[in-house]
């Protein structure tokens, strides 16, 4: 629905149709206080104009009962537009536990995005329609913003740690990747496409794009080339915590904290290994800051989840083959979302 | 007030005014009088504006088309960082409470000076000072940050003239801080007999909370530019996470500040229109105390809702709600000031004389620009609008359509007291009707713009965003226009506008009451208040007032 003339951008994803309907409706309330305020001035100005220079008006001092109510419906008024925009934003930061998993490194002026399976883009975006889609991103130098008008998704890039974002395209077709947060000299040319395919034509792509390796077998490359094995082994000679069914679970820290061990914790542990010691192991693990670069730290961590997963082939597997069907999709439809910690 | 009518202040020549009080540069740049202070402001930030205007103009040339080919993209990048940093810090901040507020806070109250003349005098070249220091770094090639100097961007990246910059803002704020200060004490202590707070005029009491952000925000800006500094030059870790630092939490400094400072912009606004709405409409302000309430209200929660800027910057869910319940809290004290000016009117004997006409644009944009502030407020459509033009139309309906509506409705209501001159009618509502005309048709299209998802800061666009861009555009040179008039038109009034009379409104405020212009020490005797804010009375004691 191009027209030359549009107000509503392209709607492409389960979120944008919520966005827009809170959006209606704040136009609606917005438009009917506006009207009622320009009415007001308009027929007060017209209907109480100065007849003469000696006219004096009635004092009218002020109505506490009016005060109440004008105060009162706002609020009222408010507090729904609350509610509403905060149930929209906890959807937004609950990504489905069957999302795919596509990471997203950030530099200026272009987007890297790598998929599971190791294929590789910059400033251009595949993704399956109808499959929930997790970003996890990071940034090698200053703020970016990861913005997709037809999802009504945006997301700030951050140097130093990860956000994460989702989304689930609902239509097939190639719309606008944006970076929103000025970034300097080309922030404009900081742009891209996402390109929702269907199921079927996404994964013939994904077979052709030749990826070298999932990320997860990336993972696992640069884990040996750096030797991480030496200290972080199963067996009793480990100097390092054991990683197999590491991720996600909750540690114990040097300390006394506990905390989970997610996606920064893991990034953290491999640039400032001293920062938060996991209970019963000493600080001698070497920083790999300047060693692994964001892209190698984001494989790392793909190897590392993937040892935390029940596949059969565990180790490289994130996806279903690439014959096969991904999993269930309903199009459409929005899954109630799990009992995450937002 | 006898019933006997009054002489006429003004009918005795010669008669010496503030401004006949002596010639010379040095009478000027040495004196302590407040309203030759607020003239030198007045002059300073007057510059300022057309300068801030001329980055804006060519900003807009440049997205007449969706190619960058006008300027180049770090040229375009500099143009509205200097038009962000000149407009918010040389203009607005400044513009209503060191113009209109150092001339009248001291008059309305029936005082003969603010309390600490010689602070004045020393703000304003504090600020002349920081000025300095950004009209430096412009014509060494300006900055590019963003008028928010987002770290690391500003504390690694960029290759401009940040420090310069930075330095200029820092200086300037401590002019902030020493005017507000200077307002806060004066309102407490030099108030004429019977002058008590909920005598005040609505525009001191605006004033007053305006003031106390000053005090309390300013530090705090000074201090995040300070850390911006240390870390360009020393490589301190405080933002750049490569060197132990968090980018957020420079956000989080930044808009503890610059949240409140889009208060200090609108509050005096706020204040002027106030003045105007009563004495247009010959009747007291409706809800006199819920207004002043109301103004102090605004300004406590300013503090409380800077977090809003960050919903898509990764702070954290929780965060995001508390910042999203407390934004849509300054709603309600914004929305009883707007019905209130509204009720004001309702039975009055309305006028529609130049800064009335100003003040009805100033309810009708405020009120779209506070309306449009809900979306930005509610969590979920604040993710789509975050950094888009929408949110760039949203706050130039509060700092243009507010802010500076209300600054030249109250340049217009006060100029026959500050000039002794009354400014030409009939071309005065032309130009009040040229710049309602092309504000909305600058900035209306944004918002369309910003939903359709255009983002902020691009030198060049997707072709689709054409259409609306023109409009934009077209409305900025008729906007442009609309500006250059009152500076013409004042300009030439001061020398050819016919003779004021103290009171050519019949207002009630103090300031009224005296000769225009006003003599150096502002009353012939310090006025004895026995009356009510806005208090009009029966004909001859109307009468007895001008």
């Amino acid at each position: 629905m191009r027209t030359d003339f549009p107000l509503f951008p392209d709607s492409a994803s389960t979120m944008a149709s919520q966005v827009d309907a809170l959006y209606i409706y704040l136009i609606a309330v917005s438009a009917f206080f506006s009207l009622l305020i320009a009415t007001l001035v308009i027929v007060f100005a017209i209907k109480y104009r100065r007849r003469s220079e000696e006219e004096l008006p009635p004092r009218i001092h002020g109505s506490l009962m009016l005060e109440i109510v004008w105060s009162a419906i706002p609020l009222c008024i408010a507090l729904s537009f609350f509610f509403w925009g905060a149930k929209i934003y906890f959807r937004m930061n609950r990504p489905p536990d069957d999302a795919l998993q596509v990471y997203v490194v950030a530099k200026q002026w272009m987007w890297k995005l790598q998929h599971a399976d190791g294929t590789r883009e910059i400033n251009e975006l595949h993704v399956p329609l109808g499959r929930a889609v997790q970003l996890t991103m990071t940034s090698e130098d200053v703020i970016h913003s990861f913005f997709v008008p037809a999802f009504r998704m945006k997301r700030d890039v951050v140097p130093g740690r990860y956000s994460t974002a989702w989304f689930r395209a609902t239509r097939t077709g190639r719309y606008h990747l944006f970076c929103s947060q000025y970034c300097g000299t080309n922030h404009a040319k900081m742009i891209g496409w996402v390109d929702v395919m269907e199921p079927i034509a996404y994964q013939n792509w994904l077979s052709a794009g030749g990826g070298s390796g999932s990320l997860a077998a990336l993972g696992a490359s640069l884990f040996q080339q750096h030797a991480c094995n030496s200290c972080h082994r199963p067996d009793s000679q480990a100097r390092g915590p054991n990683l197999e069914g590491l991720f996600g679970r909750r540690v114990s820290l040097s300390d006394g904290r506990t905390i989970v061990a997610d996606e920064s914790y893991i990034r953290e542990s491999i640039l400032n290994p001293t920062a938060r010691l996991v209970a019963g192991f000493q600080p001698i693990m070497p920083t790999y800051q300047g060693l692994i670069g964001e892209e190698g730290v984001l494989q790392l961590i793909a190897y590392i989840r993937s040892l935390s997963q029940p596949s059969p082939a565990a180790g490289t597997q994130m996806l279903p083959p690439n014959n096969t069907m991904p999993a269930p999709i309903r199009p459409g439809t929005e899954p109630e979302p799990k009992e995450r910690k937002p | 007030m006898s019933a006997e009518p009054a002489p006429r202040l003004d009918a005795t020549p010669p008669r010496s005014s503030y401004l006949t009080a002596g010639y010379g540069v040095r009478s000027w740049l040495l004196t302590r009088d407040h309203k030759r202070i607020a003239l030198l402001y007045l002059a300073s930030i007057t510059f300022f504006f057309f300068l801030g205007g001329l980055f804006a103009l060519l900003i807009r040339l440049e997205l007449l088309t969706p190619e960058g080919d006008l300027v180049q993209a770090e040229t375009y990048n500099r143009l509205f960082t200097m038009h962000g940093i000149v407009m918010v810090f040389f203009f607005l901040i400044p513009s209503i409470p060191a113009v209109l507020g150092n001339f009248f806070i001291p008059m309305m109250i029936g005082a003969k000076d603010l309390a600490f003349p010689r602070l004045n005098l020393l703000s304003w070249y504090i600020y002349v000072v920081g000025g300095l220091f950004t009209l430096w770094a412009i014509v060494h090639g300006g900055v590019d940050t963003g008028w928010t100097f987002y770290a690391p961007y500003s504390t690694v990246s960029s290759s401009s003239h940040v420090i310069p910059a930075a330095i200029g803002i820092f200086i300037t704020g401590f002019s902030s801080i020493l005017t507000g200060l200077n307002f806060i004490v004066t309102i407490h202590t030099m108030r004429a007999p019977g002058m008590t707070w909920f005598r005040l005029p609505l525009f001191v009491w605006s004033h007053y909370a305006t003031s106390l952000i000053f005090v309390l925000g300013t530090p705090v800006i000074a201090v995040t530019l300070l850390l911006v500094a240390l870390e360009r030059i020393l490589h301190l870790g405080f933002f750049d996470p490569a060197l132990g630092g968090d980018p957020v939490l420079f956000q989080h400094l930044f808009w503890f500040y610059s949240h409140p400072a889009v208060y200090i912009m609108i509050l005096p606004a706020m204040g002027v229109v106030s003045e105007i709405v009563p004495t247009f409409s010959r009747k007291s302000v409706f809800g006199y105390r819920i207004m002043a309430y109301a103004v102090v209200a605004i300004a406590v929660l300013s503090f409380l809702v800077w977090g809003h800027h960050m919903f898509v910057s990764g702070q954290s869910v929780y965060a995001g709600l508390f910042f999203s319940l407390l934004s849509f809290f300054v709603a309600i004290p914004s929305a009883v000031k707007v019905f209130n000016w509204t009720a004001t009117m309702y039975k009055g004997s309305i006028s529609w004389r130049t800064p009335m006409l100003y003040a009805f644009g100033f309810i009708g944009l405020f009120t779209i620009g506070g309306l449009t502030g809900l979306f930005l407020a509610s969590l979920g459509v604040d993710v789509h609008v975050h950094d888009t033009y929408f949110i760039i139309a949203h706050f130039h309906y509060i700092m243009v359509g507010g802010a500076i509506m209300g600054y030249l409705g109250g340049i217009h209501y006060w100029w026959p007291k500050i000039s002794g001159k009354m400014y030409p009618e009939g071309l005065a509502k032309f130009a009040a009707f040229v710049v309602f005309v092309g504000f909305n048709l600058t900035f209306f299209p944004q918002f369309i713009l910003g939903y359709l998802g255009m983002p902020r800061r691009y030198h060049a666009y997707p072709p689709e965003f054409q259409v609306l861009n023109v409009m934009s555009t077209a409305g900025a040179s008729i906007l442009g226009f609309g500006y250059v008039l009152p500076l013409a038109y004042l300009v030439w009034s001061m020398r050819y506008g016919k003779d004021a009379p103290a009171n050519p409104w019949r207002a009630t405020g103090l300031e009224w009451r005296t000769p225009s212009p006003p003599p150096t020490e502002n009353f012939p005797e310090t006025p004895v208040v026995d009356w009510e804010p806005y208090e009009y009375r029966p004909k001859t004691e109307v009468e007895a007032l001008v």
